[in-house]
């Protein structure tokens, strides 16, 4: 069962009191009259559902009722970060990627 | 004296509390401290159950949490409990216990010869193999199946205990109070950080408790005894006996079961009987210690065959020897420590027999100064006897102990106490998803990497002498509390011979011939059943697992497994680290329901809301039904009425007079802002910039695939203040979805949202005199049909009280709705109640509202739409705004090809051809009832009433292109044989042109 550390409250409480409400950083398309159907349909149904680092967001529905970012590791349940609405991550696939690559060349020299 | 196996002195048990007690019908004596097991033993008893496939006769074979046989059925009637070890069972005057299993017992059971006879006949996969068609007489087989294999009976009655959940935080969570986690505790304890230290048995101290090795030259339980105290002392530190840590979860969550009677009575006197502990821990320190392997030979389950280290712990901690004549079979130094304690305890060592060729350990060397027969380089390759072991077959084996080098000779023994190296209790370690990695030179799986704050100290990582234990708890408790300590400890153990990997002794014929070599014993695998799966083609060990059953049940494979799987590889040709292992998975060891479920049961099991007229609603006897957790009136039956008289009397008085309904448990969301209007815009259909303070609009609310999601009305109350009502079971979604769209999408306007629906109580009233009712009681409204129009909202005192009258209307008659601060609702529903008497006033439930609005077509989200219902579909076009500037949520969907099909399913009326018929609910709708199966199921009915106030049967639902199918026949076939046939009308069956509530 997770502990989130909710930024707005800025205190990890229980899962229970959190519901999880999908793929972070989709954006609402500007003018949705103007995108093709297939965008459009890309927009509404699919969503990445990467094997590592995702970014969801959840809702702190018993609690603030605010909605925000978590950086979680979907195999492992690991959460790297927490993140209000808005901003951005600073832990991606990307920088564990690289962080990664410097921890083994740090250990081949 | 009868307890004939037990000593005269020594052990923790108190002799001068005997303790009086049952065992399939016949009575015993035990005493305070014993196990069920111990005082078992302690009688002599052998048999203690059957096994599960072959019947055969199984005894006691462990000590603890490991013991596959002695499953027990434990107290009588509501009190029963199938399946705790007996190895786990504390011993109480009165206890009354029987074996699960055996017919008609298990001394003499019937079902042996069964075993007996088709043991051959029943290899690994019988049941699949055997019991696989007719498919159709699996349930058939399968009754008898469990019947004859099954283990334990539940009681059917109501548990008479109660239960409680607790909610636990701390820093340093210690699971295990044996030398390791003892020591981890104290030194996490003495940081003065908050500590819980659970164990699952009785008294903390574990393998210290039966050890005659010293600490720092104390004797170890005393040393064990000594820092208990120290612990109990601390006011920081949780001491948790009786407290099984059976799961560790994300985030370092342990859910712990602490058993606080069990070892009283069969019922909790006072009190509660076990409490569930959720414990969230910053750090956690795993001290699960290890759990010896049995060894793998010939007939090696017959009673009187156990683990060597329990033979120890039996007679040093409960005084009792389980044998007369001894045979230790091991492959390392721990065994000798057992020949040792048997012959301290004055009964006849046989012979310690060891595969090794060259051992010279401490022990080892304390056992030949004792005078005691050491055969090296030989192993017990099959026991011999029926009911009770009377002599083992010892050959000479070569170094690897992989091959019989000699012919072997008999030795007779009526006790076996095998040592065969051990394996760290990693389960707790698995739970949150870390692999356990094999290890040479422990032979065994450790934990694996993980990403929990976790620590290991003792046996779980490989490191079984007691100094080390102790020495690694200190490191532990103070990596997870923060500290730094120089303590060592001393215990005099540094000399230990290697171990030797020993997984299946070898026989002098393979495993398919020689007599069962079993390797779990609670599922009844054998080698021969492992290395026939391999064989099979199973390769992954996860599948020789699903296809042999090793590693099921309640043991969890906890003696099994690393023996199955040291088998499976040698048969595979491959090594032990390339086969790996299965994972362990919650819970360690049983947990009762009744702990997990706590207190939520019965009427706790789910809150229930009641609106503030609930009172008078069951003082007139509604009858109720469940809208998410509100308790809704169903309906308010009078003496002497069927429930449809009781529906068709509060339809007709809506129709004619007025009827009343407690509407309070819509949700009500209160919006303000300068920005709600244009937020109301992007969330609805329709326009709502120019609705005008005192009006209100119905509303559809869509995802974004353009499906209805949720309908209400709403009013405007003044520009930037908005009340919207919401569906019953919708309240909490619809605001989630609002605080969605704003703090993702649109945080740039300025609006915000609060659920008012437990502070507001609402009185709905409807019928041709509801206008009457209203005016007796509110005087400062002009409520003439020209002044407050349909959809028009005011604010005024009513009875009164300050309200909020809206005109608005789901009968399709003149309706009202009052709101009042919930505090003063059950005030004004009598009110209105006296108001209406002289019109007969008639409460109604949510059955007759769902008559009602029926009648008029009026859809209910969530029962005639289910989220693939777009409002064209549901023929409600004329909701939809088509010049709205911002594209609202779910408008682009509309010109999505599949959205736009005109063959999609649309919510039509169907009125019965029979007017007498009300249509099942749920009906598949068919154009041909004539078809040959599978037949174009068209669509289905989704609300179907009796309407009085019209004389028939109404009904809507789907129908593939129904609003161009207007007046044709569809045809709803029952299960019952019968086919209804149904004309497709508009949904509008009653006052199609609205005359009434316009009125």
């Amino acid at each position: 069962m997770h502990h989130i550390y909710c930024p707005y409250c800025e205190e990890a409480r229980e899962e229970e009191e959190y519901s999880y409400t999908g793929e972070a950083h989709i954006e609402r398309p500007k003018d949705p009259a103007a995108i093709t159907d297939e965008a459009w349909g890309d927009y509404l149904f699919f969503r990445s559902n990467p094997r590592g680092i995702h970014h969801e967001m959840w809702y702190h529905a018993s609690g603030c009722r605010r909605y925000f970012n978590v950086t979680r590791n979907t195999q492992s349940y690991e959460i790297h970060e927490t993140y209000k609405m808005g901003k951005l991550p600073t832990i991606t696939a990307k920088t564990i990627a690289a962080d990664t690559l410097v921890a083994q060349q740090g250990d081949a020299s | 004296m009868s307890q004939v196996n037990r000593l005269a002195a020594g052990g923790r048990i108190d002799r001068s509390k005997p303790m009086s007690f049952s065992f399939n019908g016949k009575t015993f004596q035990g005493f305070h401290g014993d196990t069920l097991a111990s005082a078992l033993l302690a009688n002599g008893v052998g048999i203690v159950g059957r096994s599960f496939k072959y019947s055969r006769a199984r005894g006691i074979l462990g000590h603890g949490a490991e013991e596959p046989n002695a499953l027990m059925q434990l107290h009588q009637g509501n009190a029963t409990v199938p399946n705790p070890r007996a190895t786990q069972v504390e011993l109480f005057d009165g206890l009354v216990s029987g074996s699960t299993n055996g017919w008609p017992s298990a001394e003499f059971d019937l079902m042996e010869w069964v075993g007996k006879i088709g043991g051959k006949l029943m290899p690994v996969g019988f049941y699949y193999k055997t019991f696989m068609a007719p498919q159709k007489m699996w349930m058939t087989y399968e009754k008898f199946i469990r019947k004859a294999a099954g283990f334990g009976k539940l009681s059917l009655e109501p548990d008479p205990d109660t239960y409680d959940k607790l909610n636990v935080h701390c820093d340093v969570m210690v699971v295990g109070a044996g030398p390791a986690g003892i020591a981890a505790a104290l030194e996490a304890g003495r940081s003065g950080k908050r500590v819980i230290i659970v164990d699952e048995q009785n008294e903390f101290g574990g393998t210290l408790l039966a050890s005659n090795q010293t600490v720092d030259g104390v004797d170890a339980a005393a040393w064990a005894e000594q820092a208990t105290t120290e612990l109990v002392g601390m006011a920081n530190v949780t001491v948790m006996p009786r407290t099984t840590a059976f799961g560790y979860y994300d985030h370092n969550f342990v859910c712990a079961l602490e058993r606080r009677t069990d070892h009283i009575s069969p019922v909790s006197v006072s009190g509660s009987r076990q409490r569930l502990h959720r414990i969230r821990a910053h750090q956690v320190i795993l001290a699960t210690g290890a759990i010896e392997r049995p060894l793998v030979f010939g007939n090696n389950d017959l009673p009187g065959i156990m683990l060597a280290n329990s033979v120890s712990t039996y007679i040093n901690r409960y005084a009792v020897v389980p044998g007369h004549r001894c045979i230790v079979m091991t492959t390392n130094d721990t065994g000798y420590q057992t020949a040792l304690d048997i012959q301290a305890a004055g009964r006849t060592v046989v012979a310690v027999v060891d595969s090794r060729h060259a051992p010279d350990g401490r022990l080892v060397q304390a056992a030949k100064a004792a005078g005691i027969e050491v055969m090296t380089g030989h192993g017990v390759i099959e026991a011999q006897g029926s009911k009770r072991v009377t002599g083992a077959i010892v050959a000479p084996l070569d170094e690897t102990g992989d091959k019989l080098t000699g012919t072997g000779k008999t030795l007779s023994c009526d006790l076996i106490a095998v040592a065969g190296g051990w394996s760290p209790v990693v389960h707790l370690s698995c739970h949150t998803g870390s692999r356990p990695v094999w290890q040479d030179d422990v032979a065994g799986f450790v934990p694996g990497p993980t990403i929990q704050n976790q620590h290991l100290a003792g046996a779980i990582t490989g490191k079984y002498r007691l100094s080390e234990a102790l020495n690694a708890g200190i490191k532990a408790g103070a990596a997870a509390a923060g500290t730094e300590s120089a303590q060592v400890f001393n215990c005099g153990d540094e000399s230990e011979g290697a171990a030797q990997a020993l997984y299946l002794v070898p026989h002098t014929k393979p495993s398919s011939r020689a007599p069962k070599q079993f390797v779990d014993f609670q599922n009844d695998v054998t080698a021969a059943g492992i290395e026939l799966a391999a064989r099979e083609g199973f390769q992954s060990i996860e599948h020789v697992k699903r296809y042999t059953a090793m590693g099921f049940g309640t043991d969890q494979g906890k003696t099994g497994n690393v023996n199955g799987m040291a088998i499976v590889a040698k048969t595979l040709n491959k090594s032990i680290a390339e086969t790996g292992t299965t994972i362990f998975r919650p819970a360690y060891t049983p947990v009762t329901f009744g702990a997990l479920g706590g207190r939520d049961i019965g009427v706790l099991l789910d809150p229930a809301r009641h609106t503030a007229m609930h009172p008078w609603h069951l003082a007139n006897g509604a009858a109720f039904e469940n809208v998410g957790q509100w308790k809704r009136p169903w309906y308010f039956p009078q003496a002497g009425e069927t429930m449809q008289q009781t529906l068709n009397r509060e339809c007709l008085a809506v129709r004619n007079s007025v009827g009343i309904l407690d509407a309070s448990t819509l949700g009500k969301i209160d919006i303000q802002g300068k920005d709600a209007r244009e937020f109301l815009n992007r969330v609805y259909t329709n326009a709502w910039s120019k609705l005008a303070p005192g009006k209100c609009r119905y509303g559809l609310m869509l995802k974004e695939d353009g499906m209805i999601f949720d309908d209400g009305v709403t009013a405007c109350l003044n520009d930037q203040h908005f009340l919207m009502t919401t569906t019953s079971g919708g309240a909490a979604a619809v605001l989630g979805w609002l605080e969605l769209w704003h703090q993702t999408e649109w945080p740039e306007l300025e609006v915000y949202f609060t659920s008012v629906t437990d502070q507001w109580a609402t009185c709905s009233f409807a019928g041709p005199n509801s206008r009457k009712v209203l005016e007796k009681l509110c005087t400062d409204v002009d409520l003439s049909a020209e002044a407050m129009k349909f959809m028009d909202y005011r604010e005024g005192t009513v009875a009164g009280i300050q309200s909020r009258i809206f005109r608005i209307s789901f009968t399709g008659e003149l309706s009202f709705e009052v709101n009042v601060p919930a505090d003063q609702g059950h005030y004004m529903w009598k009110k209105l109640m006296e108001a209406g008497e002289e019109f007969g006033i008639t409460p109604y439930g949510t059955e007759s509202m769902h008559v009602l609005r029926a009648e008029k077509g009026f859809i209910i989200a969530g029962q005639d739409t289910d989220g693939s219902m777009t409002p064209y579909d549901c023929l409600m076009g004329w909701a939809v705004g088509k010049t709205k500037e911002f594209s609202f949520l779910g408008e682009r969907s509309f010109s999505r090809p599949d959205t736009a099909r005109a063959d999609r399913k649309q919510l039509v009326g169907l009125k019965p051809k029979d007017p007498t018929v009300v249509i099942p609910e749920g009906s598949q709708i068919v154009m041909d009832p004539n078809q040959p199966i599978p037949m174009d199921m068209m669509g289905h009915v989704t609300s179907s009433y009796w309407s009085e106030c019209l004389g028939h049967g109404i009904a809507m639902g789907t129908v593939k292109g129904g609003s161009e199918r207007m007046g044709e026949t569809v045809y709803c076939p029952q299960a019952d044989g019968r086919v209804l046939a149904a004309e497709i009308c508009s949904p509008v069956f009653y006052d199609p042109k609205g005359d009434h509530h316009n009125d």
